[in-house]
């Protein structure tokens, strides 16, 4: 008699959760179906796809997230490499300072990089490129909690000592032991780490707004402001992004790493 | 003398040769230190430094003064309200859905849709979500249009629609609006955290408690909840700051018409609008304050978790 009570209860908010998941989801899927007036159509979608400058955006957005993500995959996997090998006691300070992006709200952060880089004597908001470096380190540093848990998690599933002994018996330099036996051993957390670090960056609206470059998250409000179908149908192709960014991750079977982006 | 001599002789090549151990070690780190030091670091303290500073860069404390703003004071009303409904409400009704899909026994099914859409949820913010919210509970918004719909023609012949949430003074361009639009990812933020907690409960703590007599109350009150205390906390804490710190939702939204201290944030690098470049740093240090004890006071708990519920 209890346990049924029981199941009824844990029932009824699973149920709520559903609706809670799905209803928003169907409500916006429904709405961006509604551009025509009396059938449905995949007009919205149309709309936005064939806006120049949605693809403008999405080009400049998709770009910055695969140089974001080579950029701190050039600093995270030598960097973490060198912590398991040669010095683990830098691991608290290490891990500290991925968390401080969480700390620092982006809003506080891009405060700070404006402060510092666009007055003399850096400049760095001078010209698009130089905006451009500025805003790609802007993305390194937001993403830079996923990337660096993504990293560590595949880093201790490997032997590092182990592997790294056997390449410098077998006469491997520096450069050799980490493009061609370390990094294809971590090809799947790196894969996980760059999915999120992708995702974050085609999200990001802080960044690409106040430091003035024509990303994906600052058109996005632009239209928000101005239309009210196309905004559904973006939604809708957003969730479907996310989505398969983290189904392919969870193709790979390593799902813990996606938890947590703060991405807002 | 010369015993003394060799002795500092030795002392420094032991901490010569130690401070070169030291460099060997950390030298891999250094591009990255460097990096951070440059780009996090750097602009960081740069801005704290500037909260302690007059206009012509002198140190002074004057700059607190912009707490007694008010609208300062408002919006950091505004964003603990925020902050702390959505996380009491995502917490709530996160601890509860976690348990109905642990110990609750809901189907398997249910379970795994729950769970990947949680990681899914907690990871959809930003501008998009706001959209969802605007295409549902909008002015002509899905939910809105068929719960307006549901009219009734009384006995006098009046026509009422007792569903028509904005005549009934709902408003999703609201702290109501903004709080329900949270809620999407903050509950299965909670649901992703606080799951391994629960199913880190062992059976046999319930089994000796029902052997001992106790009633399924005595059990949450004294054994599991004791134990899952530091997680629940800890988990709220982290809701918190996800909520605190946000901003795009906001924006997208209402336009900035809630004055989150986000918002605000965004107007003064924009426009400057405290009048006083100096103030508006001192406004973003203790946005940062907040998120330091928040984050301090997550650590603090999840060593307590690690306690009961080490695996």
């Amino acid at each position: 008699m209890k346990t049924k009570k029981m199941n009824f209860w844990g029932l009824s908010w699973a149920i709520i959760a559903l609706l809670y998941f799905f209803v928003p989801l169907y409500g916006t899927l429904d709405f961006s179906l509604r551009m025509q007036r009396g059938h449905l159509s995949l007009m919205a979608y149309k709309v936005v796809l064939s806006d120049p400058q949605f693809l403008d955006s999405f080009r400049y957005s998709a770009t910055m997230g695969l140089i974001t993500i080579v950029v701190s995959a050039c600093i995270f996997l030598p960097t973490i490499y060198w912590m398991y090998l040669k010095a683990p006691q830098a691991r608290p300070l290490v891990e500290i300072i991925t968390i401080l992006p969480f700390i620092i709200p982006v809003i506080v952060f891009t405060f700070g990089l404006i402060r510092t880089f666009s007055g003399p004597p850096f400049q760095l908001t001078a010209t698009p490129f130089k905006t451009d470096i500025l805003i790609t380190v802007g993305y390194v540093i937001v993403s830079m909690p996923y990337m660096y848990r993504a990293i560590d998690v595949g880093m201790r599933s490997i032997d590092v000592r182990g592997l790294t002994e056997a390449a410098q018996s077998l006469g491997s330099s520096w450069f050799q032991i980490l493009t061609k036996v370390i990094f294809p051993n971590l090809r799947v957390a790196v894969l996980n780490g760059a999915l999120i670090c992708f995702a974050t960056v085609i999200g990001e609206l802080i960044l690409g707004d106040f430091l003035v470059r024509p990303a994906l998250g600052p058109y996005m409000v632009q239209v928000g402001r101005d239309s009210a179908y196309q905004p559904a149908a973006m939604a809708m192709l957003s969730w479907g992004l996310t989505w398969v960014c983290l189904g392919v991750i969870q193709l790979f079977g390593r799902g813990n790493t996606s938890q947590e982006i703060f991405s807002r | 003398m010369t015993e003394i001599v060799a002795k500092s002789v030795s002392t420094k090549t032991i901490t010569h040769s130690r401070f070169n151990a030291f460099l060997q070690s950390w030298v891999g780190i250094f591009p990255f230190l460097l990096f951070i030091l440059i780009f996090l670091i750097l602009p960081s303290t740069n801005l704290f430094i500037g909260a302690f500073q007059d206009q012509q860069g002198n140190f002074t404390l004057a700059n607190v003064s912009v707490f007694q703003n008010t609208y300062v004071l408002k919006s950091y009303a505004i964003s603990l309200e925020v902050s702390l409904i959505t996380s009491l409400f995502g917490g709530v009704m996160g601890f509860f859905v976690a348990y109905a899909i642990t110990l609750g026994k809901a189907p398997a099914w249910m379970r795994n849709i729950i769970m990947s859409f949680s990681g899914l949820a907690a990871n959809f913010g930003g501008v998009p979500l706001a959209f969802a919210f605007i295409a549902t509970l909008g002015h002509t918004g899905f939910l809105t249009a068929i719960f307006k719909g549901i009219c009734f023609t009384t006995a006098s012949g009046v026509q009422s629609c007792p569903f028509d949430f904005y005549k009934a003074g709902f408003n999703l361009y609201s702290v109501t609006g903004l709080t329900l639009t949270y809620l999407y990812f903050q509950f299965p933020l909670m649901v992703l955290t606080i799951t391994p907690a629960l199913e880190g409960l062992k059976k046999e703590w319930l089994e000796a408690s029902q052997n001992l007599g106790g009633s399924s109350r005595h059990y949450w009150w004294h054994i599991a909840l004791p134990i899952l205390w530091p997680s629940i906390l800890g988990s709220s804490i982290l809701l918190f700051a996800s909520a605190f710190g946000a901003y795009a939702t906001a924006e997208a939204l209402t336009g900035g018409s809630i004055y989150l201290v986000t918002i605000l944030i965004g107007q003064q690098i924009r426009g400057d609008v405290l009048n006083n470049p100096n103030e508006g740093y001192a406004l973003a240090l203790g946005m940062v304050i907040i998120m330091a004890v928040c984050i301090v006071g997550y650590t603090l708990l999840q060593r307590q978790t690690g306690r009961w519920l080490k695996s």
